[in-house]
């Protein structure tokens, strides 16, 4: 019933492939080609111009040509008021209505008030003394130097020069804005003019430095070095001078007690070197009467003070040590006798000795408002307004019983001059009020220190520096009385400068 | 014209006076002792000057004009006479 068999395998055949191959179809596809194109762009082309406003032309032109003049019409004009012109000049000219009438535009400073009193504690330790004062060129910066006056030894102790700016914000009466450590006593102090960093020193050693207050690093810019021209004794006085030839280049001008004015130049290296010089030797002083016993030939004059006309760049007075003051003259030609080892010849300047003080002169200033007048003062206490046209002094003032350290002309008032004196007062002194006696003393120091120095402001004309030998100085601010020219006060200038003795 | 310049040599010589001025109506200086730019500056400050004070003049009673100015300084007298056609301005110093 049942036998063998054999079934042939049931085959079922795949169908995926097919199936999808079925729903798959080749296809190609792309895009466009894509096309580039290469292309250059650049901005408008420039060029170089130079354009330049031509000079303009200053013709004078004559009014009276250009105009067409109608001149009926003006005959007929001034007819019709010459006679008033005429009566109200005679009616102005013969009036008293104003005399003494002041207006009072601005606030009046009625008494003068001490600002600031500004010190460097750490030069005060030293017990050093402010030796010379300077405003800078914009009137706001004051600097003061350090050293000592009242001993001649020759020292090495290090001295200071310190400024203050007075109108920063936060003035730190005991914190000077700049301190520049120097090597030796610095005996004076000038700012640059018109460049308000550059301060000139003169050093007890004889050496000038310039300073530049606005490098931080190193502030010593220019130096003479100790050379064979190099004074051989303190510089008393510095003063820069307009160089002529050269705008930019200024030239700086030291005087000293071994003699010696001498006129400096900015080398480049940073060095000074002698561009001229001048020595007063006693020989060569023009004689006067009263100056015939002294005879000592050789010897060197020592300068302590010069002060140039403000009318004519070549006249200068300087006040030297044997108590006259002498008129010099940058022009003479006259050479020096004895001068010898100096780069330059030194040349003899001396014109005229005018009647000498008591004792030697320590400052001399030539009066802004008159070109003959001039001022000196010294030890016997003694102010001498002196004329340059005359040997004798037009008025001799006795200020103080003791030293008269320094004297100034107010820029503003023609009348006017300040002295420092030996017993710590400040005196304004004003020809108007009277001619005898200050017209307002200020009390610098406490004690009888005296005061050394002093300078006016010449942009801010109300404010004075004065520096005293306990190493403060004192900012005064001054009253109206000091500040404001009055009418025809030049005109009582002249009447004193003509009021001669003889 | 010698007349004008006569007159002109009569105020000048006057006491005091230190300048004269004679100025047109546009501001132009015609005749003048002084130089140049200060007279240019004279002449146009003070042509504004008189402008403004007959204005104010004026101003304050149409029927009133002004005749003269005269301006006190701390050095000088300055004066203004005016007229339709010129302005002639002389300076004065104050009695002494």
């Amino acid at each position: 019933m049942f036998t063998d068999a054999s079934a042939p395998g049931a085959d079922v055949e795949s169908l995926w492939r097919s199936a999808r191959s079925g729903r798959c179809e080749a296809k190609s596809c792309q895009t466009r080609k894509i096309s580039t194109v290469e292309a250059a762009a650049q901005s408008h082309t420039s060029r170089d111009a130079s354009v330049q406003t031509e000079q303009s032309q200053d013709v004078p032109c004559d009014f009276q040509q250009k105009v067409q003049v109608d001149y009926t019409g003006l005959q007929s004009f001034l007819q019709r008021v010459e006679d008033t012109v005429i009566k109200e000049l005679k009616k102005n000219w013969e009036s008293r209505a104003f005399d003494g009438f002041e207006v009072n535009w601005t606030d009046q400073n009625e008494t003068v008030l001490c600002l600031h009193t500004l010190s460097y504690p750490e030069a005060q330790e030293q017990n050093l003394q402010v030796t010379s004062v300077s405003w800078n060129a914009t009137g706001s910066v004051v600097a003061c130097s350090y050293g000592r006056l009242d001993d001649g030894d020759w020292s090495t102790e290090k001295s200071y020069v310190c400024t203050w700016n007075l109108y920063r914000r936060g003035l730190n009466p005991k914190h000077p804005d700049l301190v520049v450590d120097v090597p030796s006593s610095v005996m004076c102090l000038a700012f640059h003019p018109s460049q308000p960093s550059l301060i000139a020193g003169g050093l007890f050693s004889g050496e000038l430095v310039v300073w530049d207050t606005s490098r931080t690093e190193d502030p010593v810019i220019l130096r003479t070095g100790m050379t064979d021209d190099t004074h051989t004794d303190p510089v008393y006085q510095v003063n820069w001078l307009p160089d002529a030839k050269h705008r930019n280049q200024s030239r700086l001008l030291s005087v000293s007690t071994d003699g010696k004015i001498l006129v400096w130049r900015e080398e480049g290296d940073g060095r000074l070197v002698l561009a001229e010089g001048f020595a007063l030797v006693a020989q060569q002083i023009p004689r006067t009467s009263w100056l015939k016993k002294v005879a000592c030939g050789e010897a060197a004059v020592g300068v302590t003070s010069l002060s140039f006309s403000h009318f004519d760049p070549r006249v200068f007075v300087v006040g030297v040590e044997g108590g006259y003051p002498l008129q010099c003259c940058m022009a003479a030609v006259t050479p020096a006798l004895h001068c010898t080892g100096s780069s330059v010849p030194l040349r003899a300047p001396a014109e005229l000795a005018f009647s000498p003080h008591g004792g030697p002169v320590y400052s001399v200033s030539c009066s802004p408002f008159h070109r003959n007048l001039f001022l000196s003062c010294g030890t016997d206490g003694q102010v001498h307004l002196h004329s340059m046209l005359q040997t004798q002094p037009l008025i001799s003032l006795q200020l103080s019983k003791k030293y008269l350290f320094c004297v100034r002309w107010s820029p503003v008032r023609p009348l006017v001059f300040a002295a420092a004196s030996g017993d710590g007062e400040v005196h304004l002194f004003d020809f108007e009020r009277s001619s005898q006696k200050p017209a307002v003393s200020m009390k610098q120091t406490a004690g009888k220190h005296p005061v050394y120095c002093l300078e006016f402001n010449m942009k801010q004309t109300h404010l004075l520096a004065a520096g005293d030998a306990t190493g403060a100085i004192k900012i005064w601010q001054l009253s109206s009385d000091f500040t404001e020219q009055r009418p025809r006060e030049v005109t009582h200038l002249e009447q004193l400068a003509s009021e001669s003795t003889d | 014209m010698a007349e004008v310049e006569e007159t002109l040599k009569r105020i000048q010589s006057h006491k005091g006076v230190i300048a004269t001025i004679v100025i047109n109506a546009e501001g132009i200086p015609v005749r003048t002792t002084l130089d140049n730019s200060t007279t240019v500056q004279y002449a146009a400050l003070l042509q504004q000057l008189i402008m403004k004070a007959r204005s104010a003049v004026r101003d304050i009673d149409p029927q009133n004009d002004l005749t003269f100015l005269r301006i006190r300084s701390k050095k000088h007298e300055i004066m203004v006479a005016p007229d339709k056609d010129y302005l002639l301005v002389v300076v004065q110093n104050p009695c002494e």
